[in-house]
Parts: structure tokens; sequence; C-alpha cells
């Protein structure tokens, strides 16, 4: 028992490492080499990416998920339902988002039936009279573009009245509707992004484009000069130019690279473009061929000229582009691993294995420090898994840590999991490793969902634009943030452990005795609110100097300290909050539960200062601006408040502190922690 | 009694209290900037004594709440009266006198700040070259002696004055002004629909233009634009009635054999320098409409220092000449103009000292503090 005990930490850590190693291992090819196509660089959103980045934030608009079901299961209502995600030991088929994306280009005809748009809202689903079609998964439905299309103008009719709402105004059909008419766009645009639409074989109509160019361009010369010409030949040419200009208009993702690397590096373009260009030189450009070759060979199931057209592409294009293919295959790689999502799942489960700890502090010791360490171990694991994904992030984009809201939750979540590993260290009672598994996995899950507005590595606009103030003043900040919540979060786990459990009334020093100190100096309530004031102060000091940063910032660009902006404003009250913690620490005006209680009304301002100033969407800061996370922000505010009015209980009501028989002890504890 | 009051203000228990208050009023304030927008809410909320409760229909001001200078102010008070009575020389406590030192220079140098720094912008087209700024929310009624060629004589009326009413008089000008009717914000038309009723201006541009009282501009980017209607009352009786507005060019009138010419513009600030825009750049990220820089490349020209150079500034790069900081704030439609935001705040440095002094302070107490907590836990 005892040596089981001993290991377990290690086979926690041990199970949890290899399957971040196998995440890590190259994989293999299938018979059409579409990984390859995946890590081809294209232009889009003013940066290089691969086709894989667009496949997958196209997907994450569009469906909220980053891959693509293809096997469903019919439930008792007689519903079609996707595979149950509970199921693990069945892997269901799915298909990756570079695969879709090959269809969505190269076989819309396959595309138009896989379930991509998500519709939650009853009232769309019963008025485009989609009752009966769709995908269910969890009470929500997918469909597919087969399904949409009968509704097509109902929803362009729609979307085009809720688009001439202001965004802040609409209700939540309207924001519905606009949300799958984009969607719907978006899909039409990736289907031009590489050939007309419905184009069968691609390679051939380039061909006959460059047939058809000569004759006509001499027949458009010889009109407008007034000259007898040939009619057909024009009608032809015109016809084919026709097409290309509406693909060209349409297209998302920009993939012809400039043909002079070295003087233009930023002038992608697209087939369409490319190929009316192609007018006036008289040459189609290598890669539109190599495009087309893959479109043809894609549509017509030929592995092997599709895997000789991306294999000569990429050797076209690396000798000239070096920079972005290698762009491409980093970004590729960093979207596969997934590093954010695996740091999420260590961290619950670190969560869990020091709750078990704190649980079985005082009944089973032994096996109380082992799962201590279990979570300690696993802490570790999910930071460097964390930072891996931060700082692969960071050479992606050539950016400090923090960018965007999106990439401030991933900072948090790792400023919160570096404060938590240090309390661990130092205390070892599990609480440092609960905290930053709680916070880890929080975060981490409010930065997925922010993900889900599209590409999170969006170019900065101007005035964010400067590495200096992005490294100093927004980390400091963000850092402030985060100690602000690990205090809150501390705070949270004194009062739900104080109210529900004996736990903060054990003692620390005779860890293992099994007995309720009641008094003894070191108990973990004690503990805890040294915790929490030691947070206090270096959020305090976080807080402060990133604040100040931000204005010598304002100073330096707008020759002002300070414009009482939303976002400052913001920032200050975090400041000033902190100030008035320690102030009325330090004059005896709060004691343990209070100083609790100021804590955790800090989450409430950090919060709103992260994101409800966003919201109020007025000032120079408001870059972030989004609505459906109002109603969460208020269930937490709501969750807070709950909480400090529990705190205010008198301490009868704490099962940590009635313990004892004689009353004095309790008032006594009170007393001891002033 | 005086013992009481010094412990009330030499307290934590009121610094707490401060704190609290200081908190509440900039929620407040930033909630108020959704409806009130940001120059408004400065003034009544960060920039006064009191925030004042106006009930509707009558012009009382009931004050409801301690205003920033309120709480600053008290700040101050509390702040330096705590250290006077609990401040003992010694290392351990000289981090915390310098955190709280760099606080009052903070406050101070907001305060300064508020009483000293003006602001105003200077928009230059491609080509442009111009001597004086503007400033934004202000105007002034210029009547302009332009009969000699070769200099002008300039009266500057605030347009402050314009809006009391009544009848201006000044030595320059043979003949006094007398108001009609002042719109702190306005709109003209060429026809009398939707509300636009005739300005009764029986002279210049005037005559043919229908103008409408708007309400006072809230909006962060929106700005009033007043018009007002004024007639020259010379020896012999009424020179004619003018509409003069924000959205009009200068108009000329003959007064006394001489030429004048009139505008109501903003409030013109000149310098002994002049800037000219040679180009202004608006670059956007390849294949995007996304702005990666805003950038205007100007000439600066001071020809009694021999001074002649050109500047590029752009986002996060201003000019700081002759007290006053240049940056990029706006540009026009077209892309062929720029707007500079001109800031002349004489207090600026006051935060970089009063942050040094904070982070010096904030770095001595933690390092003392962490030494003697590592100490603890390695005796434990």
């Amino acid at each position: 028992m005892k040596s089981a005990l001993k290991i377990l930490p290690w086979f926690f850590l041990a199970l949890f490492a290899t399957e971040i190693v196998v995440v890590m291992l190259p994989k293999g090819e299938g018979a059409l080499h579409t990984k390859e196509f995946g890590r081809l660089p294209v232009l889009l959103n003013g940066r290089i990416q691969p086709f894989d980045s667009v496949a997958r934030n196209s997907l994450l608009q569009m469906r909220s998920a980053g891959d693509v079901p293809l096997e469903f299961v019919t439930n008792k209502l007689g519903r079609v339902e996707e595979f149950p995600g509970w199921k693990f030991w069945h892997h269901p088929k799915k298909l990756k988002s570079t695969d879709w994306l090959l269809e969505v280009f190269f076989k819309p005809e396959a595309a138009d039936t896989r379930p991509v748009f998500l519709i939650h809202h009853p009232d769309i689903i019963s008025e485009l009279k989609l009752g009966d079609k769709g995908i269910e998964k969890s009470g929500l439905r997918y469909y597919t573009f087969s399904e949409l299309e009968p509704a097509l103008p109902e929803i362009e009719r729609q979307g085009k009245n809720a688009d001439e709402v202001k965004d802040e105004q609409r209700t939540t059909y309207q924001k519905q509707i606009v949300k799958l008419s984009n969607a719907i766009m978006l899909y039409g645009r990736l289907k031009n992004s590489i050939q007309p639409q419905d184009t069968h074989n691609f390679r051939q109509l380039i061909e006959e484009y460059k047939t058809t160019l000569p004759g006509g361009l001499a027949a458009i010369r010889a009109q407008q000069s007034g000259e007898k010409f040939d009619e057909e030949a024009m009608m032809k040419f015109a016809r084919l130019a026709q097409q290309f200009d509406v693909s060209s208009s349409l297209a998302l993702p920009l993939v012809v690279p400039p043909l002079d690397a070295e003087k233009e590096r930023n002038g992608w373009t697209s087939t369409g473009a490319s190929l009316l260009g192609a007018m006036r030189s008289g040459e189609i450009h290598p890669a539109v061929d190599f495009l087309a070759r893959m479109a043809t060979a894609y549509a017509h199931d030929n592995a092997a000229e599709f895997n000789s057209a991306v294999a000569g592409y990429k050797n076209w294009l690396a000798p000239k582009f070096e920079k972005e293919v290698r762009k491409g295959r980093a970004e590729f790689y960093f979207n596969q691993i997934k590093a954010f999502l695996h740091a999420t799942i260590i961290y619950i489960s670190a969560l869990v294995l020091a709750g078990g700890a704190l649980l079985t502090f005082g009944t089973w010791p032994q096996l109380s420090e082992s799962l201590r360490r279990s979570a300690f171990y696993l802490i570790g694991l999910a930071f460097l898994v964390h930072t891996f994904g931060l700082v692969f992030r960071m050479i992606l984009e050539g950016r400090p840590p923090v960018t965007n809201l999106y990439s401030s939750a991933i900072f948090i979540g790792w400023g919160t999991c570096v404060l938590g590993w240090i309390l661990e260290r130092v205390y070892r009672l599990g609480i440092g490793s609960a905290v930053a598994g709680l916070a880890g996995f929080v975060t981490l899950l409010i930065a997925h969902n922010l993900a889900l507005g599209g590409d999170t590595m969006e170019m900065l606009r101007a005035v964010l634009d400067t590495n200096f103030w992005l490294a100093t003043h927004v980390v400091v900040v963000t850092l402030g943030y985060a100690s602000t919540f690990v205090a809150g979060v501390l705070a949270m786990g004194y009062v739900i452990l104080g109210l529900l459990t004996p736990i903060l009334s054990v003692s620390v020093s005779q860890r293992g005795a099994g007995k309720n100190a009641t008094g003894a100096e070191t108990n973990i309530g004690k503990a805890l609110t040294k915790m929490v004031y030691a947070i206090v102060c270096f959020a305090t000091l976080f807080s402060f100097t990133g604040t100040v940063l931000g204005g010598i910032w304002a100073d330096q660009s707008w020759g002002r300290f300070w414009g009482w902006d939303p976002k400052e404003n913001g920032a200050l009250l975090i400041v000033i909050w902190n100030a008035l913690i320690l102030h009325a620490r330090w004059g005896g005006l709060v004691k343990e539960r209070g100083l609790m209680n100021l804590a955790i009304f800090g989450n409430i301002i950090t919060a709103w200062s992260w994101f409800g100033v966003n919201m109020l969407g007025v000032g120079l800061h408001s870059y972030g601006f989004m609505d459906s996370a109002f109603n969460y922000l208020m269930a937490f505010v709501g969750s807070q408040v709950a909480l400090i009015i529990l705190g205010c209980l008198p301490l009868s009501a704490w099962k940590s502190f009635q313990k004892s028989a004689e009353p004095p002890v309790a008032g006594g504890l009170e007393k001891m922690a002033g | 009694m005086l013992e009481r009051l010094y412990r009330i203000f030499t307290s934590l228990k009121l610094t707490v209290v401060l704190l609290a208050l200081g908190l509440i009023l900039i929620f407040w304030g930033t909630l108020a900037q959704v409806h009130q927008g940001l120059y408004d809410v400065q003034n009544e909320f960060f920039r006064s004594f009191f925030i004042y409760w106006h009930p509707a229909g009558s012009s009382a001001r009931i004050p409801i709440f301690p205003g920033g200078y309120f709480v600053g102010g008290l700040l101050l008070i509390n702040l330096f009266s705590a250290h006077l009575r609990y401040y003992k020389p010694g290392a351990r406590k000289i981090g915390i006198a310098m955190i709280h030192l760099g606080v009052v220079l903070l406050l101070l140098g907001q305060f300064l700040t508020d009483m000293l720094s003006s602001e105003s912008t200077m928009h230059i087209r491609a080509g442009e070259t111009k001597n004086y700024a503007e400033a934004s929310r202000s105007f002034e009624l210029a009547v302009v002696d332009t009969t000699d060629s070769d200099s002008d004589k300039v009266v500057a009326i605030p347009a402050k004055l314009l809006a009391g009413g009544g009848t201006i008089a000044h030595a320059e000008m043979p003949f006094t002004i007398k108001v009609k009717k002042f719109f702190v914000n306005s709109s003209l038309s060429e026809q009398s629909t939707n509300g636009f009723a005739a300005t009764g201006a029986d002279a210049g541009f005037g005559a043919d233009l229908y103008w409408v009282e708007l309400p006072h501009e809230t909006a962060m980017d929106a700005r009033d634009t007043p018009s007002a209607t004024v007639e020259f009352m010379g020896k012999s009786g009424s020179l004619g009635t003018y509409l003069v507005s924000g959205f009009l060019r200068s108009q000329q009138f003959e007064a006394d054999g001489r030429t004048y010419d009139l505008a109501l513009r903003p409030v013109r600030f000149y310098k002994p320098f002049a800037l000219q825009l040679i180009e202004f750049r608006h670059d956007k990220y390849a294949g995007t409409d996304i702005p990666m820089n805003f950038s205007s490349r100007v000439r600066l020209l001071r020809p009694d220092k021999g001074e002649d150079r050109e500047i590029n500034i752009y986002m996060n790069n201003p000019l700081r000449y002759a007290g006053e900081t240049y940056y990029q704030a706006s540009f026009d439609r077209d892309d062929q103009g720029t707007i500079l935001q001109v800031v002349h705040n004489p207090s600026w440095l006051t935060p970089y000292f009063a942050c040094l002094l904070v982070a010096f302070g904030m770095i001595w107490q933690f390092a003392t503090h962490l030494l003697g907590f590592a100490r603890k836990q390695k005796a434990t």
C-alpha cells in the first residue's frame, strides 16, 4: 500500500507525459498527402498562414469546432445524432480541418453534405422549416449546405434586415441569423478561393483559357480600333474571363504568391486575379498551374498526381519564399498539437487530485500526500505544455505574449499557474496546485471560447503595433490581473472549505496527526490568510507598475499620462482595490474573513476590468468588443456576491470553526487572525 | 476637538473610506461615459469637487457625491498628516515613505495637468503650411480688418461671449455687434425642410440659408458646431444681420470704408513656427483594411532660429517641440490631410518622477519582506 502511494504521483506524471509525447510526434500521411497541402502558406487577414489555419478558423466560426464528424447514430427519438463523445473507447471518424477545406475547394458537392452550419435558435429552425433535418449534438443542431439551400433567400433577407440594426441592439435571434448568413457567405467565398465555383476540371479550364487568350485579345484590340474582329473568339474568351473575375472578387485567402519575391513580398493575389493578369503578361503563373493540377487530381481521386502537384509546388515555392514556407509548416504543427487543449486536460486532472488531497488531509494523510504530489507534478507538466504553446505562439506572431483578449486569457492562465506552483512549493498543502489547476482550466476554457470569433493571431491595429509597450505595460498589467485572481480564488477556497469542511482548523505543523488543533498558530486557515496577503501585495505591485507603464505609453504616444479612458480606469480600479485591501488589513479594519471577502470582491473588479470595459465600447482602447460574454460576466459577478454573503455568515455556521466545544476558542481564533 | 480631528485625518480608516469612494467614483464615471462621452465625464466626475444632480425642470444643483478633487484632496491631506504622525526614520519604513511620496506626486501631477495643460488640433492638408493650432471645442468670432494688404488686424470674440447675448463693442471696431441668436450646436441647409428654419439674416450667405438647433454632442468622436446671427450697428444704424457658423467660410463686408472678414471659427493658437505636410500615409496590412500605420511627414520651419527640418510623426512616435507634443490623431477621409493633436502640458514630467519613486519604494519594501520571509522559512 505504502509503495503504491509512493508510485502513484509518478504514474500520473508518466501517463500524461506519454500522451503529450505521442501528440508531439510527427504523423504520417495517407494516400493523399493532405497534410503537406495543409502546410502550404497563403495570405489571409494580412498575415501568412497555412491552408490548415484557414480551414480551422473557418470551421471554428461556422460550427464552433475545428473538425467535422463523419459517424452518426440514430437515437431513441429517431433523430440523427453525432457519435456521443463520452464513448471514449471508440474514436469516431472525423474530417480533419484541411481535409474539409480540400473538399470545399475541389469537391464542393461532397462538402455540401457535411454538417458544418450550427443553428441553435429554435425560432430560426422553425422559420426555415429545418425542424426535421440536421444533426444533433448535446442539444445543438448542425446542418449541411444542401439542407440550407432551399432557405438561402430567406436567410439572406433576414440577415440583411438584422445587419441594419446596430450590433449592440440586436436581439438573440438577429445575432444568430447574422452569424448564420456570415457563415454561408464565408463558405461561398472559400468555394471560390481557388477555382470558380462548380468547376470540375480546373486544369482543362486553364488550358482552354491559354488557347483562347491570344485570339481573344486580338479580337478585343481589333474591336477597339474599329476593325473587323472575330466575335466568337472574343465571346469565348470573355466568358472565361468573367468567371475568373467573379471568383477573384469572392476569393478569401490569397493563394498566389508574387512572382518577384524581392520586390513586393506581400503582393499575394487570388488565382482569379492572377489569371486575369495573364491578359497583360500572356503567361500563366506557375502557382496557378500547380493549384489547377491539385484541383483536377483531387476532384478525380488521382492521389499520385495530387501528391506530385503538392510536392512540385512546395519545391517551386521553397527557394523564394523560405520564410513563408517555414511559417506554414510551423503553424500547421502548432495547430496539430493543440497545446492549450492538452494543458486544459492536465489542469482539470490536477485540480481533482489536489481537491482529493485537501479532503483527505485530516483523515488519510498518506493518501493525501500522495495525491498532493500527483497534483503538484501534473501542474509542473501543465506549466511546461502551457509555456510551450505560449512561446510557440509568440514566435509565430513575432510578438510579446499578449496582443488581444484571447492571448490575455492564455497569459493570465499561465501567470496563475506560476503563482500557484510557487505557493505549492512554499506551503505544500495542495492549495497552490488546486488554485493553479482551477485558474488554468477556467482561463483556457475562456480562451477557447474567445477563439470561436476567428483568427486569434490577427494583425495589430496601428496604435498597438509596438512590441516594447506590449512587452512591458501589457505583460505587467496582465500579471496584475492574474495575481488578483489568484488571491480571489484562494479566498473562494477559504470560504467554501471553511463553511463545508473542518479543514481550516487542521494544523499544518502536525500534518498527518489528524487532529483538529484549534487555535494552533499554523492551521490551514492561517496559512491561507498568509497566502492571500502575500498575493495581494504582489498584485498591488504588478497592477500599479503595469498601470503606470500604461500611463507612460499614453504620454509617449498621445502626449497625456492619464485620460480617464475606460480601460485605464479599469486598471486603476484594480490598483485602488488592492491598496484598499492592504490598508484595511494594516488598519485592523478587517481580520481573516474580512480579508477573504475583500479578495473575493477583487475577482469582480478584475473580471470587470478585463471584460466589462470592452463591453462599453467607448474610448481609445475598445478594440476587443464582444457581446455574448456579458451574461457570463453577470453570472460570475452573481456567484462572487453569493460567496461574499456566505463569507459573512457568523462563525457558528462555519464547519471549520464550530468543532470545538468551547465557544471562546472560536472567538480566540478570530482574534489570533487579526 | 482638534485632537479628534487630527486623529480622523491621520487614520487608516479614512484612507480606506477615501479609496472606496474613489473606486465608486471611477466606476460610475466609466459607466457614465457610455451616454455622456469622455470629455463631459472628465469635467463632471474627475475635475470637480462634487457630482451634482440636476432635478428635471429646475435649475437647482444638488451635490450627491464627492468628485475627483474632493477625494484626491482629502487623500493628500490624509497621506501627509499620517506620515507626520507615524513616520519614524529607518530602513524599514523608507520604502513606504517613498511609495506614498510618489503617490502624492502622481495626484499633484494630475491636478497640475488639469490646471495647466491644454489640447488643440492642427489640421494640415498635403502641401499646406500652418502656423497655428485650433481648439477642439471652443469657437471664436473673428472680425479681421483686411484693408491694409500687408497686415491684418484681428478682433477675436470668444463664442462664450456670444452665447451670453447682448451687444459687443471693441476699440478696434467702428461698430458694435448685437447677438440676435446663438446655437451651441447646429446644422445648416439650403432648404427649409426637416425643421430647418429661416435664419433671419439679411446679408451675406445667411440670407439664403436655413438652420436648426441641435443638442450638445457627447460622443467621443463628435463635436458641436455653433452658429449665430449677429447684427452690425454702425454710427448710422444697422449694417446688416449676418449668419456666422462653424460650417461657413469667411464672409466679407464693408464698414466705414474699410473691408472686414467675418468668421465663426475654432479658437486659434498661433505658433512661432510652421509645419508643412509633405505626405500623409495610411498603410494597411496586405489584402485587408486593417490599418497598419498612420504617419505624417512634416517639415518644421522656424526662420528666426534658422530651423528647417523634416520629421516623421506616426503612431507611438509624436513630435515634442517647444513644450508641446504633436501626435497623429486623425486624418482626412481622402488620405490627403492629417490631423495632429497638440498637447501643451508643462507638468508632463511629474508622473515619471512619481513612478520612479513608487517603483523603488515597492521594490525596497517587497525585497526586505521576501528576505525576511525566506529567512523565517529556513529557520522553521
